[in-house]
């Protein structure tokens, strides 16, 4: 501080004009927002690439999938002779711009999701189509996997690259000292929870702070009592939110509900996996994806990790189903350079090419046919068999709906459920859901 | 004359002139050159103005109209649906607007006044004062995301200050962002510790511009120390309190980076705010511009009611000088 004269400058001037700043600023902050969309925030370096090489946009911002994707890179520059210059971009910003990245000067590859959640960026004529590619390595893949990289039109766009199951966790030590058994009926989940209650244990661990992990126990909870075609039919709207089907649901999941670890709107996965390595919660549902990479990340003891299906509810369906989402890489329509472009997509939908990106990663698990990886551990030879034995996967709540209605508003739905898990609270947002998803899914298909 | 001085002259000139009767006849005495150089001066502003603050406000008014989901032409035009669908249909947007005005009474009633309080007690030459001025002035330097990340680590559920003080680190560990009773509360005490050192700041400023002889005068007259404040330096610290009131309820109503920063950019239940809904429509991965257009429509408006009570009022001197 200076002393006096900082404060005793003349009064009125200054603050007058500071203040018409202030709500010029102010009110431009509010109206330029809907401009932000208009820029694109994507990479600066596609442009003056020359011939074979091409710009690959990735989301892949972590640090283990990061070296992973640069190995993939690496190995794909290797067999194709295509110089591939990366440009990584933190995931949830890549995600939440793709609109006006794909539209503005968006890489010739970028990393996505298969299921609906492409299908819509291909409705909308963003993505190129890659049935020429296909043609090459259709033979490589399971009739599964080609459904899923196929847009609403029947063309191919994407190349779907791994997969991972949503199966619950636990710690092998954790149920031999206590003597737990697997659950494989909800029932004995119930009965597991509540001695591991009395045995001073969180039975569920659970972070919801980023909006999306509860709706994969929605997704389980609805595919174990409803089964796949509802799922599909709810996630597209053609069946009502406020069906019954829905509200039992719900139901089931409030059941749940007392076991789960408390507050978790406030608690980021991350956290949540951290109570499950410290052994302080005996159990997690999420996917291998997000449970297995954090043990990797926080060097916890991998090789005590295990997992299993989630239990049987409704004997109809049996364990048939599971939410298994798969990654795998686009081309943009505004693509400069295609046909390296496809070259690259080419080999990327290889065995050889799904196995160098899985030498580094302990936790995904390759969709080609003729995948060797010979680095798998336990968990993911585990995953490969729990994925087989599904009689349909489904990709994710937000994969297989429209993501924004289900980023914001099921989201927004499943945080008002898990702090209020009352009848009262699942009548008012199944009737709050439905009137959103009239509007959202009017508007735009 | 040289150049640099003749519109170092001219510039404030000009400015003070503007709205009196005796501008028409200068004007006409100005030279050709000093007409080019007034059109420019006025002219980039102007244009700057329009350019970056009515054209993109108009635009998304405009935009408010359409159901846009930000791909290819701009279309659907619903009227007013994305209006009604905010009124009567989002389940997030009545708990926003409670938030935006419970934002504003708490920054109006609790965090302005004691940022007075402090004001008012640090002009009264105590000891270390400058220090005090300091310490409260401090959190002012700070970018409200950076407020963000130091109260998100003190909230912090397991690892935070707040909880080891108070020994609830176990089980029965506060989640004070988690918690949709809590958090508006917790994110408002964060902010207001900014508030504060800033209204304290402005206030001193102009209790230090209030002449001595003032109250020199009401003490001879015999008031006591709160009459000589509240009847004689309040009442001349007028365009100060208009100040701060305008920048209370502007500073409230554009709460957005520290609840983003505590929140991870995701809407959390009880931290809905307009500001956050109008980015979560806006900039995601399906978006719908014309909702989130809508919003910041709505936001616009409320923001122009105390800019334009301000303008209306700072005029209204300037005409009675």
């Amino acid at each position: 501080m200076r002393g006096q004269s900082n404060f005793g400058a003349p009064v009125s001037g200054v603050s007058r004009r500071d203040v018409l700043k202030f709500g010029g600023a102010a009110a431009l902050s509010f109206a330029a927002v809907p401009l932000l969309a208009g820029c694109s925030s994507g990479g600066s370096s596609g442009g003056s690439s020359g011939p074979g090489s091409i710009t690959f946009g990735s989301n892949y911002s972590d640090p283990a999938p990061k070296s992973a994707f640069g190995d993939l890179t690496k190995a794909a520059t290797k067999s194709t002779g295509v110089k591939i210059d990366v440009n990584t971009v933190d995931h949830n910003t890549f995600q939440n711009n793709i609109t006006s990245y794909l539209q503005g000067t968006p890489n010739d590859l970028f990393t996505w999701f298969a299921g609906y959640r492409m299908q819509v960026f291909a409705d909308q004529g963003l993505i190129e189509p890659i049935d020429d590619v296909w043609d090459k390595i259709g033979k490589n893949f399971p009739d599964s996997a080609k459904a899923l990289s196929k847009g609403t039109d029947g063309h191919y766009y994407i190349v779907p690259i791994y997969n991972y199951p949503w199966v619950v966790f636990y710690n092998k030590s954790t149920f031999q000292e206590k003597g737990y058994e697997i659950p494989t009926t909800w029932d004995q989940m119930i009965t597991l929870c509540k001695k591991m209650q009395s045995d001073g244990l969180i039975p569920f661990a659970f972070g919801q702070q980023d909006g999306w992990p509860a709706l994969g126990t929605f997704d389980i909870i609805n595919l174990r009592l409803n089964g796949f075609e509802y799922h599909m039919k709810l996630m597209q709207h053609k069946v009502p939110w406020t069906d019954s089907k829905v509200t039992d649901v719900f139901n089931k999941w409030a059941e749940l509900m007392p076991y789960v670890q408390p507050g978790a709107t406030g608690r980021i996965w991350q956290d949540a996996v951290k109570t499950l390595e410290a052994k302080k919660a005996g159990m997690m549902f999420q996917g291998t994806n997000q449970v297995a990479a954090q043990y990797v990340t926080d060097n916890a003891d991998l090789d005590d990790l295990d997992f299993f299906v989630y239990p049987e509810i409704d004997p109809t369906w049996g364990q048939d189903y599971m939410d298994a989402p798969a990654d795998g890489f686009c081309l943009a329509k505004k693509a400069k350079n295609v046909d390296p472009a496809k070259k690259v997509l080419e080999y990327i939908g290889t065995g050889q090419a799904e196995a160098a990106y899985l030498k580094n990663d302990k936790w995904d698990v390759a969709l080609a046919n003729d995948a060797d990886v010979p680095s798998y551990n336990a968990i993911q030879k585990k995953s490969v068999e729990v994925i087989k034995a599904c009689k349909n996967v489904a990709q994710f709540l937000d994969r297989d709906s429209d993501p924004g209605f289900a980023d914001n508003t099921v989201a927004a739905a499943v945080d008002k459920f898990i702090n209020s898990p009352t009848p009262a609270t699942i009548k008012s947002i199944q009737s709050s859901l439905e009137a959103q998803a009239k509007t959202v899914f009017t508007a735009q298909h | 004359m040289t150049e640099t001085e003749k519109q170092a002259a001219l510039g404030p000139d000009a400015a003070s002139a503007a709205p009196t009767p005796r501008r028409r006849r200068r004007a006409l005495r100005l030279t050709k050159r000093d007409r080019v150089l007034l059109i420019v001066l006025l002219g980039i502003p102007l244009l700057a103005d329009l350019a970056f603050v009515w054209f993109p406000a108009v635009t998304s008014v405009v935009l408010s109209f359409t159901s846009w989901n930000g791909v290819g032409a701009i279309q659907p035009w619903v009227g007013t649906q994305e209006y009604k669908f905010a009124f009567t249909v989002d389940p997030q947007f009545w708990p926003a607007v409670l938030h935006n005005i419970i934002w504003v009474l708490v920054f109006g009633l609790i965090a302005t006044p004691l940022g007075m309080l402090f004001a008012v007690i640090l002009d009264r030459n105590l000891k270390g004062s400058r220090i005090y001025q300091s310490v409260f002035f401090l959190p002012v330097m700070l970018s409200l995301a950076l407020i963000g990340i130091i109260w998100e680590l003190m909230y912090s559920q397991n690892y935070g200050l707040i909880n080891t003080l108070l020994g609830r680190t176990g089980s029965d560990a506060i989640n004070w962002i988690g918690n949709p009773d809590l958090n508006l509360w917790a994110v408002l005490v964060a902010a207001s510790w900014r508030q504060v050192g800033y209204v304290m700041i402005l206030y001193l400023a102009g209790l230090k511009g209030v002449d001595a002889s003032l109250r020199e005068a009401a003490q001879i007259d015999g008031a006591n120390p709160w009459q000589t404040f509240w009847r004689v330096i309040f009442p001349v610290l007028k365009p100060i309190n208009i100040v701060i009131i305008v920048i209370t309820v502007i500073e409230s109503l554009r709460a957005y980076d520290i609840i983003y920063i505590m929140s991870h950019g995701t809407v959390l239940p009880g931290l809905e705010l307009l500001s956050m809904l109008v980015t979560q429509y806006i900039i995601g991965q399906t978006t719908r511009i014309g909702y989130g257009s809508a919003l910041a429509t709505v936001l616009l408006v409320i923001a122009l009611v105390p800019i334009i009570i301000f303008l209306v009022q700072s005029f209204r001197k300037d005409e009675k000088a």
